[in-house]
Protein backbone atom coordinates (compact mmCIF):
# COMPACT_ATOMS: atom_id res chain seq x y z
CA UNK A 1 0.00 0.00 0.00
CA UNK A 2 1.29 3.44 -0.73
CA UNK A 3 0.48 6.69 1.04
CA UNK A 4 -2.82 7.22 -0.64
CA UNK A 5 -4.01 3.68 0.00
CA UNK A 6 -3.63 2.27 -3.50
CA UNK A 7 -2.43 -1.27 -3.71
CA UNK A 8 0.59 -1.57 -5.92
CA UNK A 9 0.52 -4.20 -8.60
CA UNK A 10 3.14 -6.93 -8.05
CA UNK A 11 4.84 -6.42 -11.43
CA UNK A 12 5.14 -2.71 -10.75
CA UNK A 13 6.66 -3.40 -7.35
CA UNK A 14 9.16 -5.80 -8.95
CA UNK A 15 10.29 -3.19 -11.42
CA UNK A 16 10.79 -0.68 -8.66
CA UNK A 17 12.79 -3.16 -6.62
CA UNK A 18 15.54 -3.27 -9.22
CA UNK A 19 17.84 -0.60 -7.92
CA UNK A 20 19.65 1.65 -10.29
CA UNK A 21 23.14 0.25 -9.86
CA UNK A 22 25.08 2.82 -11.83
CA UNK A 23 23.45 5.63 -9.88
CA UNK A 24 24.33 4.01 -6.56
CA UNK A 25 27.94 3.63 -7.69
CA UNK A 26 28.06 7.25 -8.73
CA UNK A 27 26.69 8.40 -5.39
CA UNK A 28 29.22 6.27 -3.54
CA UNK A 29 32.04 7.79 -5.57
CA UNK A 30 30.61 11.25 -5.07
CA UNK A 31 30.35 10.82 -1.32
CA UNK A 32 33.94 9.55 -1.24
CA UNK A 33 35.02 12.83 -2.75
CA UNK A 34 33.06 14.46 0.05
CA UNK A 35 32.75 18.18 0.35
CA UNK A 36 35.12 18.77 -2.52
CA UNK A 37 32.88 17.48 -5.29
CA UNK A 38 29.54 18.51 -3.90
CA UNK A 39 30.66 21.67 -2.22
CA UNK A 40 29.56 24.48 -4.57
CA UNK A 41 25.82 24.13 -3.98
CA UNK A 42 26.01 22.90 -0.43
CA UNK A 43 28.58 24.85 1.48
CA UNK A 44 26.49 27.94 0.78
CA UNK A 45 24.07 27.07 3.51
CA UNK A 46 26.19 24.58 5.39
CA UNK A 47 28.92 27.20 5.77
CA UNK A 48 31.91 24.96 5.42
CA UNK A 49 30.40 21.98 7.15
CA UNK A 50 30.78 18.59 5.57
CA UNK A 51 28.68 18.45 2.44
CA UNK A 52 25.60 16.33 2.74
CA UNK A 53 23.08 15.74 0.00
CA UNK A 54 20.39 13.17 0.59
CA UNK A 55 20.58 10.40 -2.04
CA UNK A 56 17.74 10.69 -4.55
CA UNK A 57 16.27 7.31 -3.58
CA UNK A 58 15.92 8.09 0.11
CA UNK A 59 12.90 9.72 1.71
CA UNK A 60 13.16 12.97 3.62
CA UNK A 61 13.45 12.64 7.38
CA UNK A 62 12.86 14.97 10.29
CA UNK A 63 16.62 15.09 10.89
CA UNK A 64 16.62 18.52 9.24
CA UNK A 65 14.12 21.30 9.58
CA UNK A 66 14.60 23.85 6.87
CA UNK A 67 14.00 27.45 7.79
CA UNK A 68 14.91 31.02 6.96
CA UNK A 69 16.07 34.04 8.88
CA UNK A 70 15.28 37.40 7.32
CA UNK A 71 16.97 40.58 8.49
CA UNK A 72 14.51 43.40 7.76
CA UNK A 73 17.25 45.89 8.60
CA UNK A 74 19.13 44.79 5.47
CA UNK A 75 16.06 44.46 3.27
CA UNK A 76 16.12 47.30 0.77
CA UNK A 77 13.16 49.64 0.41
CA UNK A 78 11.99 49.27 -3.18
CA UNK A 79 14.12 46.20 -3.79
CA UNK A 80 12.19 43.34 -5.38
CA UNK A 81 14.99 40.88 -6.11
CA UNK A 82 13.50 38.00 -4.09
CA UNK A 83 10.08 38.42 -5.67
CA UNK A 84 11.33 38.49 -9.25
CA UNK A 85 13.69 35.59 -8.58
CA UNK A 86 10.79 33.50 -7.26
CA UNK A 87 8.58 34.47 -10.19
CA UNK A 88 11.30 33.56 -12.70
CA UNK A 89 12.05 30.30 -10.95
CA UNK A 90 8.45 29.08 -10.80
CA UNK A 91 6.90 30.84 -13.76
CA UNK A 92 4.37 33.17 -12.14
CA UNK A 93 3.97 36.84 -12.96
CA UNK A 94 5.53 39.21 -10.43
CA UNK A 95 3.77 42.20 -12.03
CA UNK A 96 0.33 40.70 -11.77
CA UNK A 97 -2.44 43.12 -12.64
CA UNK A 98 -5.15 41.36 -10.68
CA UNK A 99 -5.14 40.90 -6.91
CA UNK A 100 -6.35 37.34 -7.46
CA UNK A 101 -3.29 36.40 -9.52
CA UNK A 102 -0.69 34.07 -8.05
CA UNK A 103 1.74 35.54 -5.56
CA UNK A 104 4.14 33.22 -3.79
CA UNK A 105 6.15 35.98 -2.14
CA UNK A 106 5.49 39.71 -1.77
CA UNK A 107 7.12 42.74 -0.19
CA UNK A 108 5.35 44.16 2.86
CA UNK A 109 6.00 47.66 4.14
CA UNK A 110 5.88 48.48 7.85
CA UNK A 111 5.74 52.03 9.14
CA UNK A 112 5.83 53.21 12.74
CA UNK A 113 3.29 56.07 12.80
CA UNK A 114 4.89 57.58 15.91
CA UNK A 115 8.59 57.54 15.11
CA UNK A 116 8.26 57.31 11.31
CA UNK A 117 10.60 54.33 11.01
CA UNK A 118 9.99 52.44 7.80
CA UNK A 119 10.95 48.83 7.12
CA UNK A 120 10.17 46.42 4.31
CA UNK A 121 10.30 42.66 4.42
CA UNK A 122 9.47 39.73 2.17
CA UNK A 123 6.39 37.78 3.21
CA UNK A 124 5.61 34.26 2.04
CA UNK A 125 4.63 30.86 3.44
CA UNK A 126 6.16 30.74 6.92
CA UNK A 127 6.41 26.91 6.87
CA UNK A 128 4.78 26.52 10.28
CA UNK A 129 5.46 23.48 12.42
CA UNK A 130 1.71 23.41 13.17
CA UNK A 131 0.30 24.72 9.89
CA UNK A 132 -3.37 25.82 9.95
CA UNK A 133 -3.62 25.13 6.21
CA UNK A 134 -2.89 21.45 6.86
CA UNK A 135 -5.44 21.33 9.69
CA UNK A 136 -8.30 22.53 7.51
CA UNK A 137 -7.53 20.72 4.25
CA UNK A 138 -10.40 18.30 3.56
CA UNK A 139 -8.45 16.03 1.20
CA UNK A 140 -4.99 15.88 2.75
CA UNK A 141 -3.54 17.79 -0.21
CA UNK A 142 -2.03 20.40 2.07
CA UNK A 143 0.73 18.68 4.02
CA UNK A 144 3.98 19.20 5.84
CA UNK A 145 6.99 17.27 4.64
CA UNK A 146 9.14 15.52 7.22
CA UNK A 147 11.78 18.25 6.89
CA UNK A 148 9.27 20.98 7.75
CA UNK A 149 8.47 22.26 4.26
CA UNK A 150 4.73 22.88 3.84
CA UNK A 151 3.45 21.94 0.39
CA UNK A 152 0.30 21.36 -1.65
CA UNK A 153 -0.04 18.00 -3.36
CA UNK A 154 -1.81 19.33 -6.43
CA UNK A 155 -2.80 15.82 -7.48
CA UNK A 156 -5.11 15.72 -4.46
CA UNK A 157 -6.07 19.42 -4.25
CA UNK A 158 -9.71 20.06 -5.18
CA UNK A 159 -9.32 23.85 -5.16
CA UNK A 160 -11.68 24.48 -2.24
CA UNK A 161 -9.39 27.23 -0.89
CA UNK A 162 -10.03 26.54 2.81
CA UNK A 163 -6.26 26.69 3.32
CA UNK A 164 -6.17 30.18 1.84
CA UNK A 165 -8.71 31.31 4.41
CA UNK A 166 -6.94 29.53 7.25
CA UNK A 167 -3.48 30.97 6.52
CA UNK A 168 -2.78 34.00 8.78
CA UNK A 169 -0.07 35.19 6.40
CA UNK A 170 -2.13 35.36 3.19
CA UNK A 171 0.62 33.25 1.71
CA UNK A 172 -1.40 31.08 -0.64
CA UNK A 173 -2.98 31.84 -3.96
CA UNK A 174 -5.25 30.07 -6.39
CA UNK A 175 -4.72 29.53 -10.10
CA UNK A 176 -7.81 30.82 -11.90
CA UNK A 177 -6.70 30.55 -15.51
CA UNK A 178 -5.36 27.69 -17.61
CA UNK A 179 -1.56 27.84 -17.82
CA UNK A 180 0.88 26.73 -20.50
CA UNK A 181 4.64 26.19 -20.68
CA UNK A 182 5.20 25.57 -16.99
CA UNK A 183 8.69 24.85 -15.72
CA UNK A 184 9.43 21.10 -15.68
CA UNK A 185 10.42 21.25 -12.00
CA UNK A 186 7.52 23.49 -10.94
CA UNK A 187 4.20 22.07 -12.11
CA UNK A 188 1.33 24.55 -11.70
CA UNK A 189 -2.21 24.31 -12.94
CA UNK A 190 -5.67 25.79 -12.95
CA UNK A 191 -7.95 24.87 -10.07
CA UNK A 192 -5.25 24.26 -7.48
CA UNK A 193 -3.86 26.29 -4.60
CA UNK A 194 -0.15 27.04 -4.49
CA UNK A 195 2.37 28.83 -2.32
CA UNK A 196 6.08 29.08 -1.58
CA UNK A 197 7.64 25.60 -1.70
CA UNK A 198 10.89 26.83 -0.17
CA UNK A 199 12.22 25.77 -3.60
CA UNK A 200 11.87 22.13 -2.61
CA UNK A 201 13.35 21.02 -5.96
CA UNK A 202 16.51 23.02 -5.18
CA UNK A 203 16.67 21.97 -1.53
CA UNK A 204 16.53 18.30 -2.58
CA UNK A 205 19.59 18.94 -4.74
CA UNK A 206 21.41 20.67 -1.88
CA UNK A 207 20.92 24.14 -3.32
CA UNK A 208 19.44 27.23 -1.71
CA UNK A 209 16.02 28.73 -2.49
CA UNK A 210 15.98 31.15 -5.44
CA UNK A 211 15.00 34.17 -3.32
CA UNK A 212 17.86 33.65 -0.88
CA UNK A 213 20.31 33.26 -3.74
CA UNK A 214 19.03 36.41 -5.49
CA UNK A 215 19.13 38.43 -2.27
CA UNK A 216 22.72 37.40 -1.63
CA UNK A 217 23.81 38.01 -5.24
CA UNK A 218 22.11 41.27 -6.13
CA UNK A 219 20.74 42.77 -2.92
CA UNK A 220 21.66 43.14 0.72
CA UNK A 221 21.96 39.47 1.66
CA UNK A 222 19.08 39.85 4.09
CA UNK A 223 17.96 36.23 3.78
CA UNK A 224 19.63 33.20 5.32
CA UNK A 225 18.53 29.63 4.65
CA UNK A 226 19.51 26.69 6.82
CA UNK A 227 18.74 23.80 9.10
CA UNK A 228 16.96 24.82 12.31
CA UNK A 229 17.48 21.35 13.81
CA UNK A 230 21.27 21.54 13.57
CA UNK A 231 22.64 23.58 16.49
CA UNK A 232 25.87 24.16 14.54
CA UNK A 233 24.23 25.61 11.44
CA UNK A 234 24.70 29.32 10.77
CA UNK A 235 20.99 30.02 11.11
CA UNK A 236 20.72 28.25 14.47
CA UNK A 237 23.78 30.09 15.78
CA UNK A 238 22.36 33.45 14.77
CA UNK A 239 18.95 32.69 16.26
CA UNK A 240 20.70 31.72 19.48
CA UNK A 241 22.85 34.85 19.54
CA UNK A 242 20.38 37.69 18.91
CA UNK A 243 16.68 38.46 19.14
CA UNK A 244 14.56 37.21 16.27
CA UNK A 245 10.78 37.07 16.05
CA UNK A 246 8.05 35.03 14.44
CA UNK A 247 5.33 37.08 12.85
CA UNK A 248 2.04 36.46 14.69
CA UNK A 249 3.92 34.54 17.37
CA UNK A 250 0.70 34.75 19.42
CA UNK A 251 -0.78 32.04 17.21
CA UNK A 252 1.86 29.59 18.44
CA UNK A 253 2.49 28.11 15.01
CA UNK A 254 6.27 27.73 15.39
CA UNK A 255 7.11 29.19 12.00
CA UNK A 256 10.15 28.09 10.03
CA UNK A 257 10.71 31.66 8.80
CA UNK A 258 11.94 34.13 11.41
CA UNK A 259 12.62 37.86 11.19
CA UNK A 260 15.06 40.26 12.75
CA UNK A 261 14.92 44.06 13.10
CA UNK A 262 11.19 44.58 12.73
CA UNK B 1 -41.74 -20.92 -28.40
CA UNK B 2 -39.68 -21.84 -31.45
CA UNK B 3 -39.37 -18.23 -32.58
CA UNK B 4 -38.27 -17.17 -29.10
CA UNK B 5 -35.48 -19.80 -29.10
CA UNK B 6 -34.43 -18.58 -32.52
CA UNK B 7 -34.11 -15.04 -31.18
CA UNK B 8 -31.96 -16.24 -28.27
CA UNK B 9 -29.67 -18.25 -30.55
CA UNK B 10 -29.42 -15.38 -32.97
CA UNK B 11 -28.43 -13.05 -30.15
CA UNK B 12 -25.73 -15.44 -28.88
CA UNK B 13 -24.36 -15.81 -32.41
CA UNK B 14 -24.19 -12.03 -32.78
CA UNK B 15 -22.21 -11.77 -29.54
CA UNK B 16 -19.86 -14.49 -30.76
CA UNK B 17 -19.17 -12.68 -34.00
CA UNK B 18 -18.59 -9.40 -32.20
CA UNK B 19 -16.24 -11.09 -29.73
CA UNK B 20 -14.03 -13.21 -32.04
CA UNK B 21 -14.32 -12.07 -35.58
CA UNK B 22 -14.61 -11.41 -38.38
CA UNK B 23 -11.69 -9.06 -37.43
CA UNK B 24 -9.85 -10.86 -34.63
CA UNK B 25 -9.02 -8.51 -31.76
CA UNK B 26 -5.37 -9.57 -31.61
CA UNK B 27 -4.74 -8.32 -35.13
CA UNK B 28 -4.19 -4.81 -33.75
CA UNK B 29 -1.60 -6.03 -31.29
CA UNK B 30 0.18 -8.03 -33.98
CA UNK B 31 0.12 -5.05 -36.31
CA UNK B 32 1.55 -2.77 -33.63
CA UNK B 33 4.37 -5.22 -32.92
CA UNK B 34 5.36 -5.64 -36.53
CA UNK B 35 4.65 -2.08 -37.59
CA UNK B 36 2.42 -3.32 -40.39
CA UNK B 37 -0.84 -1.54 -40.36
CA UNK B 38 -2.80 -3.39 -42.98
CA UNK B 39 -6.36 -2.15 -42.79
CA UNK B 40 -5.96 -1.01 -39.20
CA UNK B 41 -4.25 2.30 -38.47
CA UNK B 42 -1.73 1.92 -35.66
CA UNK B 43 -0.02 4.60 -33.60
CA UNK B 44 3.64 5.23 -34.33
CA UNK B 45 5.11 6.90 -31.24
CA UNK B 46 8.55 8.40 -31.72
CA UNK B 47 11.47 6.43 -30.34
CA UNK B 48 13.20 7.80 -27.27
CA UNK B 49 16.87 8.66 -27.14
CA UNK B 50 19.32 5.93 -26.14
CA UNK B 51 19.17 2.18 -26.65
CA UNK B 52 16.35 1.09 -24.41
CA UNK B 53 13.56 2.39 -22.24
CA UNK B 54 13.82 2.16 -18.45
CA UNK B 55 11.80 -1.06 -18.60
CA UNK B 56 10.57 -3.52 -21.25
CA UNK B 57 8.33 -2.00 -23.86
CA UNK B 58 5.53 -4.44 -22.98
CA UNK B 59 5.82 -3.53 -19.33
CA UNK B 60 5.81 0.19 -20.06
CA UNK B 61 2.81 -0.09 -22.38
CA UNK B 62 0.73 -1.72 -19.69
CA UNK B 63 2.10 -0.11 -16.54
CA UNK B 64 3.53 3.33 -17.30
CA UNK B 65 0.59 5.01 -15.58
CA UNK B 66 1.00 2.90 -12.44
CA UNK B 67 4.71 3.54 -12.06
CA UNK B 68 4.23 7.25 -12.76
CA UNK B 69 1.47 7.50 -10.14
CA UNK B 70 3.58 5.70 -7.58
CA UNK B 71 6.65 7.82 -8.29
CA UNK B 72 4.59 10.99 -8.10
CA UNK B 73 3.45 10.25 -4.53
CA UNK B 74 6.98 9.35 -3.47
CA UNK B 75 8.38 12.52 -4.99
CA UNK B 76 5.80 14.98 -3.70
CA UNK B 77 5.48 13.59 -0.19
CA UNK B 78 8.89 12.09 0.50
CA UNK B 79 11.23 13.94 -1.80
CA UNK B 80 12.33 10.76 -3.58
CA UNK B 81 13.75 11.96 -6.88
CA UNK B 82 15.01 8.84 -8.61
CA UNK B 83 15.12 9.30 -12.35
CA UNK B 84 13.95 5.89 -13.54
CA UNK B 85 10.18 6.45 -13.46
CA UNK B 86 10.21 10.23 -13.35
CA UNK B 87 7.76 11.96 -15.69
CA UNK B 88 10.35 14.65 -16.32
CA UNK B 89 12.82 12.05 -17.61
CA UNK B 90 10.15 10.51 -19.88
CA UNK B 91 9.48 13.93 -21.36
CA UNK B 92 13.19 14.69 -21.82
CA UNK B 93 13.91 11.35 -23.49
CA UNK B 94 10.83 11.13 -25.70
CA UNK B 95 10.83 14.75 -26.90
CA UNK B 96 9.76 15.10 -30.53
CA UNK B 97 11.09 18.08 -32.44
CA UNK B 98 8.77 20.15 -34.55
CA UNK B 99 9.57 21.81 -37.86
CA UNK B 100 11.30 24.68 -36.04
CA UNK B 101 13.69 22.29 -34.25
CA UNK B 102 12.07 22.94 -30.90
CA UNK B 103 10.38 20.08 -29.04
CA UNK B 104 6.62 20.11 -29.53
CA UNK B 105 4.16 20.46 -26.67
CA UNK B 106 1.22 18.17 -26.10
CA UNK B 107 -0.82 20.55 -28.29
CA UNK B 108 0.86 18.93 -31.28
CA UNK B 109 -0.50 15.52 -32.39
CA UNK B 110 3.11 14.39 -32.93
CA UNK B 111 3.79 14.55 -29.17
CA UNK B 112 4.97 11.18 -27.85
CA UNK B 113 2.14 10.79 -25.33
CA UNK B 114 -0.53 11.92 -27.73
CA UNK B 115 0.36 9.49 -30.48
CA UNK B 116 -1.01 6.58 -28.45
CA UNK B 117 -3.47 8.41 -26.23
CA UNK B 118 -5.28 9.88 -29.24
CA UNK B 119 -5.43 6.42 -30.78
CA UNK B 120 -6.82 4.83 -27.63
CA UNK B 121 -9.09 7.81 -26.92
CA UNK B 122 -7.73 8.08 -23.37
CA UNK B 123 -7.41 11.65 -22.19
CA UNK B 124 -4.27 12.51 -20.26
CA UNK B 125 -4.45 15.17 -17.53
CA UNK B 126 -0.77 15.36 -16.61
CA UNK B 127 -0.03 18.33 -18.84
CA UNK B 128 -2.60 20.66 -17.34
CA UNK B 129 0.11 21.24 -14.73
CA UNK B 130 3.26 19.48 -15.92
CA UNK B 131 5.49 20.68 -18.72
CA UNK B 132 4.96 18.53 -21.81
CA UNK B 133 8.38 19.28 -23.27
CA UNK B 134 11.90 19.67 -21.90
CA UNK B 135 12.89 23.01 -20.43
CA UNK B 136 13.30 25.18 -23.54
CA UNK B 137 15.34 27.77 -21.64
CA UNK B 138 17.84 25.11 -20.64
CA UNK B 139 18.35 24.07 -24.25
CA UNK B 140 20.66 26.70 -25.63
CA UNK B 141 20.68 26.85 -29.40
CA UNK B 142 23.74 28.68 -30.68
CA UNK B 143 23.14 31.51 -33.19
CA UNK B 144 24.87 29.49 -35.94
CA UNK B 145 22.68 26.49 -35.25
CA UNK B 146 19.57 28.66 -35.20
CA UNK B 147 20.53 30.22 -38.55
CA UNK B 148 21.20 26.82 -40.11
CA UNK B 149 17.90 25.58 -38.75
CA UNK B 150 15.88 28.46 -40.12
CA UNK B 151 17.61 28.05 -43.50
CA UNK B 152 16.77 24.35 -43.51
CA UNK B 153 13.15 25.11 -42.66
CA UNK B 154 13.03 27.73 -45.41
CA UNK B 155 14.53 25.37 -48.01
CA UNK B 156 12.15 22.62 -47.00
CA UNK B 157 9.31 25.05 -47.59
CA UNK B 158 10.68 26.13 -51.01
CA UNK B 159 11.23 22.61 -52.36
CA UNK B 160 7.85 21.35 -51.24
Amino acid sequence: MNKLGDTERPEVADAREQTDVSRRAFLRAASALGGLALAPGVTLYAFGQEAEVRPADQAVTSQHRWGMLIDAGRCGDGCNACVTACADEHGWDADAASPTDAHWIRKVELRDPEGGLKRTLPMMCQHCASPPCVDVCPTGASFKRADGIVLVDKHTCIGCRYCMMACPYNARSFVHEPLADQKPYAPRGKGTVESCTMCVHRVDEGRQPACVEACADTAGGAMLFGDLNDPDSEISKRIASYATVEIRADLDLDTGVRYRNI
Amino acid sequence: MGSRLLVVFGFLAAIGVAWHGPFPIFSQAVAAETGQSGRVPVPAPARGKGDACVADTDFMRRNHMAVLNHQRDDTVHEGVRTKRFSLKECIDCHAVNGADGVPVTVEDPKHFCRSCHDYAAVSVDCFQCHASRPDTAAMSVSPDEAAALSLRTYLAGVTR
